[in-house]
């Protein structure tokens, strides 16, 4: 059995931890609350863009999109891994980084051979297990996550429209957390340049409006102006529940690591008042002992 | 009529009004009570809003935006 004193001092210091974690799941909790509220309301607008884009390109010959559905094949493909500055929040890094990896050994296996697959990582820690796992990662972002407004999204989203543009890329892929709630993040894996076409049997009921809408100044023009806002607007949506979900992991992991503590401390406790019981017994028949021979 | 004007990031204005001016990519127009459903496409300039008949003007920047009307519903989805 261990001694009184390392006992205590094992409490001692898992307490203090113990602490630490409750105090980060606090912060993390009410970190989350504001990305939540941020990426809730963002949803509204994103899901209102579509459906005019739909409404648009309902009746127009093709998608009418044009230059940013241009599918030229994947020859030179760009990868995306959003991750997070900070570690400790369970798996929510190591998923994106899992996903990438095996996308590069899998499906891109040759264009990474050949020198044409390139990653691009939003997220400190993401960029760090890449590298650490023999991977070249081109360009890392660490910045965004500072001050996450779309502002600063659109710097980026326009580097990348520009890229694909100048034929820099042909396709470029986002690897995302998706927030659903504290507790789940679903991963995805989005291509998100040239654009996907919608599946026209979407299934949301968004095709049924067919209002007479007048067109101002025509359907073209106005499909043209409002569908690099949409791809922007769908990287700010995929970093914003990026955010969410990481202030989610993180407030699981570290709710877990206080339940775990408290569980050690209680162990802890026991051994450490089973252990002072037994050297107050001996003591007492030590002393009983010896009056015992004196008596004798 | 009501309108609403929100942002990627936030909800700018939600309520009545009466009229509102828009920097539409072709020039600038207003809406009125019982417009017709239009669609239309905003450049870089101001909305301009009045809540009441003869009511004070407000105004909002806008990078840009897409306007939709429909059934007195006003929705500006602005940058």
């Amino acid at each position: 059995m261990s001694s009184l004193k390392e006992v205590r001092t094992r409490i001692a210091s898992v307490k203090s931890t113990r602490q630490i974690t409750s105090a980060m799941k606090m912060v993390a909790a009410s970190k989350l609350r504001r990305a939540q509220n941020a990426i809730l309301g963002m949803r509204p607008y994103a899901s209102k863009l579509n459906e005019i884009i739909q409404n648009l390109s309902h009746d127009l010959e093709g998608t009418g999109e044009g230059i940013w559905s241009d599918d030229r094949g994947d020859n030179k493909v760009l990868l995306i891994p959003v991750t997070s500055n900070r570690g400790l929040c369970g798996a929510f890094n190591i998923n994106i980084v899992k996903a990438t990896a095996e996308l590069i050994r899998g499906k891109y296996s040759g264009q990474y051979n050949n020198g044409n697959l390139h990653i691009y990582s939003i997220g400190k820690k993401g960029a760090d297990t890449l590298k650490a796992w023999g991977f070249k990662v081109d360009e890392v972002n660490t910045g965004i996550f500072d001050d996450l407004s779309f502002d600063n999204t659109v710097a980026v989203a326009e580097q990348l429209m520009n890229d694909f543009l100048e034929k820099k890329y042909d396709k470029i892929i986002l690897i995302y957390n998706e927030f659903k709630n504290a507790a789940v993040q679903i991963l995805r894996g989005q291509q998100y340049l040239p654009v996907a076409q919608q599946d026209s049997a979407d299934g949301d009921g968004l095709t049924t409006i067919q209002a007479n809408y007048i067109f101002e100044p025509d359907k073209k023009q106005i499909l043209a102006a409002i569908v690099p806002k949409s791809i922007k607007v769908q990287l700010y949506k995929a970093l914003l529940d990026s955010m969410a979900a990481e202030h989610g992991a993180r407030m699981t992991a570290m709710h877990l690591a206080t339940e775990n503590a408290d569980e050690l401390l209680k162990n802890l406790r026991l051994s450490y008042n089973k252990a002072r019981q037994a050297s107050i017994t001996k003591e007492i028949l030590e002393i009983v002992g010896g009056a015992e021979a004196l008596k004798g | 009529m009501n309108l609403e004007i929100i942002t990627p990031d936030r909800e700018i204005y939600k309520g009545d009004a009466y009229l509102v001016q828009l920097p539409g990519i072709d020039g600038s127009f207003e809406i009125l009570n019982n417009h017709a459903p239009l669609i239309s496409a905003l450049k870089e300039g101001q909305i301009k809003l009045k809540k009441t008949k003869g009511g004070k003007d407000e105004f909002f920047e806008v990078k840009g935006g897409v306007i939709e009307v429909l059934d007195n519903k006003v929705l500006i989805l602005a940058e």
